[in-house]
Formats: structure tokens, C-alpha cells, sequence
């Protein structure tokens, strides 16, 4: 067998050729059987060779169980909520066989399959790293600016006139802000 | 279209005139990155693909810290070419299969590196020979700021910045420092080590060689989270854990020096005679004779000065290296000589070893 210690670095691992499992994948007989403790709850996984190369398991370069598990539809459970991103079309089935995220609007919708994962997966559920302020504030009134002006447009089409006079120079204060703003910065 | 880089008399990890450390080789942060109107890498089309490499290249060729900096599109690079960037580990095994409109900036002393289009729309890099993870995440907390100036990215208040695979949550940060532990791997106490780190979150791997043994003694250890944490705890963890992991290396050194003296003095006097007359070498001896050397290094055996030149051949002897440097398509059997040329070549201009400086450990 070609396993050996640096690929299986990436977790705690035993290794127990003498038990007959089939592999988790595709039935076929386990030649390759993981164990790794993380958060301390005990994850076994039993593979085939051609799974194990398959999965990156003897990749030296990027090996985790929790890598491996997080892309895998092992145990996928009945009733579980099946939700599809409106944005990019990502369904639950999607998230299962492959353990990723579609867009960035995934992150909305697929929170109840999300949470149990990440609590497994991370030491927490909060960010508390950085935060890109510029980035933020910039969205915010982007967002802003662009409500105000299809506001305006409809009250113009509607031609409710006063209505759509207070639009303009709302949108004229806020720009003038954002340029003094910038001018401060 | 690589040449230019191989060619830098200036590379970090192959040209660095720093001074270089016992055990410790380099320190590397990756930040993972979105933009917040596309989808994901996987899930985006050609088109969407290109349109995002389009905009992340015009925004970075004007941040100073490119300046003379190369672009390269992945789909226009020969898999030699890959091979060769991925063992500098400028780009990742995954980019190289990658779709179109899939491409990778570095920049000139290649410390730094972002890929366009892998599993996530950017992913940065930057690295340093040596320990310092805080001086790196100054530069790459700078760069991933500036680069916020100019393009919205995926980000939630709660779940920080959004990634392809939750595994990247958050932080988006991997924190990384590359070790060379022949102590511990010697002294057969590398498992106890990896199993106690484990419980800390952090992530032990080899280094160099697909499946293939702890070659060279490297090993790499990595955050394994990056949600529910900041990146200074990251850090320090890792750091802390670093710290831990070099005592243990550095006691196990000296017990081996204890208890074994003569048969520690007879492998670096072997593997030197080897380097100095090998005619055939493949990959995996050569990363384990330029391991030993390394150790010769930090037990004054051989002069500090070619320590970086240990390093240096560490990359240079691998197989993508050997291959471009004899030209266009050798068999693997000519790249164990074109390796033993090289190597003859290096460790004959090296001075004798001075086993008396071990002799007076002690």
C-alpha cells in the first residue's frame, strides 16, 4: 500500500487493515480506514485504493477529514430541507455532492444545512476576524443611491412632480456628502 | 513565458541573502476572496470568468506592491511551466486544471502571489523565508485592503467572508509556516507530535512529493479553521504551537547527538560523499541527503552561507525544475543524471565537513 505517514499528517489516523469494510463510496473493499478527532467528536471514514487517490486522501498538498467529509454525500439525511439559491440555481443536492457554495446569496439561503456544518467545521459560528469597512460602506450607498434614483424615475413616470423633485435633491445631498467625504479621507 | 522568473536574482524562497534559521524555513498567509456579483469560480460561466479575471487583473496591475510584477493566464502556460510554479508553490495543483480565464499574479521577488479564478475568485499569498507570520500579515493585510478600495467583495457581518468551501469561512486565512523537523522524524517521535497538534486545530502535512514519505523532513503546519476566531488568534495559536514544536525538535536533536553521536555523523559524511559523487539521483534521495545537509547546516558543520544554497536545491532538484532547466522533454531516467550534475556540481565548491564542531557538543 502506498500510505504513508506525511499524507496521513493531516489527521489522526489509524490504520486497521485487518477489518472488512466496503468503501463508503462505491462498496468496493476498504483498504484505507480514517479515523480523526475533530472538536471531539470521532469521524471514521472507510475507502477503496482508487477512492482514497479519488478524494485526495493521498494528496500531500491539502488533506483533511473534515475537507473530505464536508464534500461528500455520505449519509445525506431523509426530510432534510431542500432548498435551491435563487441567484446562481445551487440545490441541496449540489451542496452535498460537492460541499460547496455556489454564490455569495448561497449564504442566505442555505443557513439551516449551513450552521450544523460550520459548528462541526469551525471553532465558531461568528466572524470576529477583519472587516472591509471600505468595501461596506461603499455597498451601503451604492444601494442607497441606486433606491433613491429608481424612485425618482418612477415618480417622474407617474409624474408625480414634488415627489420627484424631493428624490433629486436627496440624491444631489448625498452625493455632495460622499464627495466631502472622499475629499476628508 | 516563465523564464523571467527563473531566471530573478532576487526569488525569496531560491535567492534570499537573508540569514536563515535552523528548523524553520518560511512563513506563508493565504487569504481567500470573492467578489460579491459573481458566482463562485465552479459555478460561473466562461464569460462570467473572464469578466472577473479582467477586473481583478486591471485592479491589481496598478497596486504598487506589483510593480514589475508578472501576469500569467493560466491556459497559455505548458504543463512544465505548471509544474514549475506549483513546486515554488506560486500556484496551486487545482489552478492548473482549472477552466479558462483562469490566471495568477506574481510579483517581482515572488513573496507574493494571487490566483484568479481558483476555487475562489482570488486567492492571496504572500510568504517569507524564516518565522513572521506578523510582518507577512502587515503586507498581505495591506494588499487585501487596497484591493478592497476598488472591488466589492462577498462578505456577511455574520459569517465574515464568503468562500466556495466552508472549510475557508470567515477569515478566509490560511496561516502556514513550513518546518524541517529530521529530529523528531529521526527519533520516531513525529506521530506524538502531529496527534497533540491535531487537538489544537492545527494541521501537519509533508511537504514535497504526492503520497510519497515526510521527503526532505518538511513538514507544513497549518490553521485548520478560519471562522469564529481573528486572524491574531489564528496566529497566535499557530505560533504558539510553532514555538512548542521547535523546542521538542531541538531536544530531540540533542538526544540523538547524545545517544548516537558517531551514527549521526556517519549519515551527513555519507549523504555529503553522495552529493559530491552521485551519478544517478531521483527526487525523493535527493530531498533526504539535502535534508541531512541542512542539519550539517545548523550543526555548524558546514559554513552558514550555504545554508540558502540547501534551500535553494531543495526547490531546484525537483522534478519540473530538473526537466526545464536540461531544455525540452527528458525521460525521468535523464533527470536523475541531469540532478546528479547539478548536485556534483553544488557540493564541490562546498568546504570539507568539520565533524569537530559536533564532536565539542556536549
Amino acid at each position: 500500500m502506498r500510505f504513508s505517514f506525511a499524507v496521513l499528517a493531516g489527521a489522526d489516523i489509524i490504520i486497521y487493515m485487518a477489518e472488512n469494510l466496503n468503501c463508503s463510496y462505491c462498496n468496493k473493499p476498504a483498504t484505507v480506514h480514517l479515523t480523526q478527532i475533530v472538536n471531539n467528536k470521532i469521524i471514521k471514514v472507510d475507502l477503496c485504493e482508487s477512492c482514497a487517490q479519488s478524494k485526495g486522501v493521498t494528496d500531500s498538498e491539502g488533506y483533511s477529514l473534515t475537507d473530505l467529509l464536508s464534500k461528500t454525500n455520505l449519509g445525506p439525511e431523509k426530510g432534510e430541507p431542500q432548498i435551491t439559491c435563487p441567484d446562481c440555481g445551487l440545490s441541496t443536492a449540489d451542496f452535498r455532492r460537492t460541499g460547496r457554495l455556489g454564490c455569495a446569496a448561497c449564504y442566505q439561503y442555505f443557513v439551516p444545512l449551513l450552521k450544523p456544518v460550520l459548528e462541526d467545521m469551525h471553532a465558531g459560528t461568528i466572524h470576529k476576524g477583519k472587516i472591509p469597512d471600505v468595501a461596506l460602506s461603499r455597498q451601503t450607498s451604492m444601494a442607497k443611491l441606486q433606491s433613491l434614483e429608481s424612485a425618482l424615475l418612477r415618480a417622474i413616470s407617474e409624474e408625480a412632480y414634488e415627489e420627484a423633485a424631493k428624490f433629486r435633491d436627496e440624491i444631489q445631498a448625498y452625493k455632495e456628502d460622499a464627495e466631502s467625504e472622499a475629499v476628508q479621507s | 513565458m516563465i523564464e523571467s522568473l527563473l531566471k530573478a536574482d532576487s526569488a525569496e524562497l531560491t535567492q534570499s541573502t537573508k540569514k536563515g534559521a535552523p528548523v524553520v524555513l518560511s512563513t506563508r498567509l493565504r487569504l481567500a476572496r470573492n467578489l460579491v456579483d459573481v458566482p463562485f469560480p465552479e459555478r460561473a460561466s466562461n464569460s462570467q470568468r473572464s469578466d472577473v479575471m479582467t477586473r481583478c487583473a486591471d485592479q491589481i496591475a496598478e497596486l504598487t506592491q506589483m510593480k514589475h510584477g508578472a501576469f500569467f493566464d493560466i491556459a497559455e502556460l505548458s504543463d512544465l511551466e505548471k509544474q514549475v510554479l506549483v513546486e515554488r508553490h506560486l500556484i496551486s495543483r487545482e489552478l492548473c486544471e482549472s477552466k479558462s480565464g483562469s490566471g495568477v499574479f506574481i510579483n517581482k521577488d515572488q513573496t507574493c502571489s494571487i490566483m484568479i479564478n481558483e476555487e475562489d475568485h482570488l486567492r492571496i499569498q504572500f510568504l517569507k523565508t524564516g518565522f513572521s507570520l506578523r510582518s507577512v500579515w502587515k503586507q498581505i493585510d495591506r494588499f487585501d485592503s487596497s484591493l478592497e478600495n476598488d472591488l466589492d467583495l462577498a462578505f456577511s457581518p455574520e459569517f465574515g467572508y464568503l468562500t466556495a468551501c466552508p472549510t475557508n469561512l470567515g477569515t478566509g486565512l490560511r496561516a502556514s509556516v513550513m518546518l524541517h523537523l529530521p529530529g523528531l522524524v529521526i527519533s520516531e517521535h513525529m506521530d506524538k507530535v502531529i496527534r497533540a497538534v491535531n487537538q489544537l486545530g492545527i494541521t501537519v502535512r509533508g511537504l514535497f512529493g504526492e503520497g510519497s514519505d515526510a521527503t526532505g523532513h518538511v513538514f507544513q503546519i497549518s490553521n485548520q479553521q478560519t471562522l469564529g476566531e481573528s486572524e491574531g488568534e489564528i496566529m497566535a495559536r499557530l505560533g504558539s504551537v510553532f514555538k512548542t514544536i521547535i523546542d521538542h525538535e531541538i531536544n530531540a536533536r540533542f538526544k540523538y547527538i547524545e545517544e548516537n553521536r558517531a551514527r549521526l555523523l556517519d549519515q551527513i559524511g555519507r549523504a555529503f560523499g553522495t552529493l559530491q559523487n552521485a551519478h544517478v539521483i531521483n527526487s525523493n534521495e535527493a530531498m533526504n541527503l539535502l535534508s541531512l545537509m541542512r542539519l550539517a547546516v545548523d550543526l555548524e558543520m558546514l559554513p552558514e552561507v550555504n545554508r540558502s544554497d540547501v534551500d535553494r536545491l531543495f526547490i531546484e532538484c525537483q522534478p519540473g525544475h530538473i526537466q526545464y532547466a536540461a531544455g525540452v522533454g527528458i525521460e525521468p531516467d535523464a533527470r536523475d543524471l541531469c540532478r546528479a550534475d547539478i548536485l556534483r556540481e553544488e557540493f564541490s565548491r562546498l568546504p570539507a565537513l568539520d565533524f569537530d564542531k559536533v564532536n565539542k557538543l556536549g
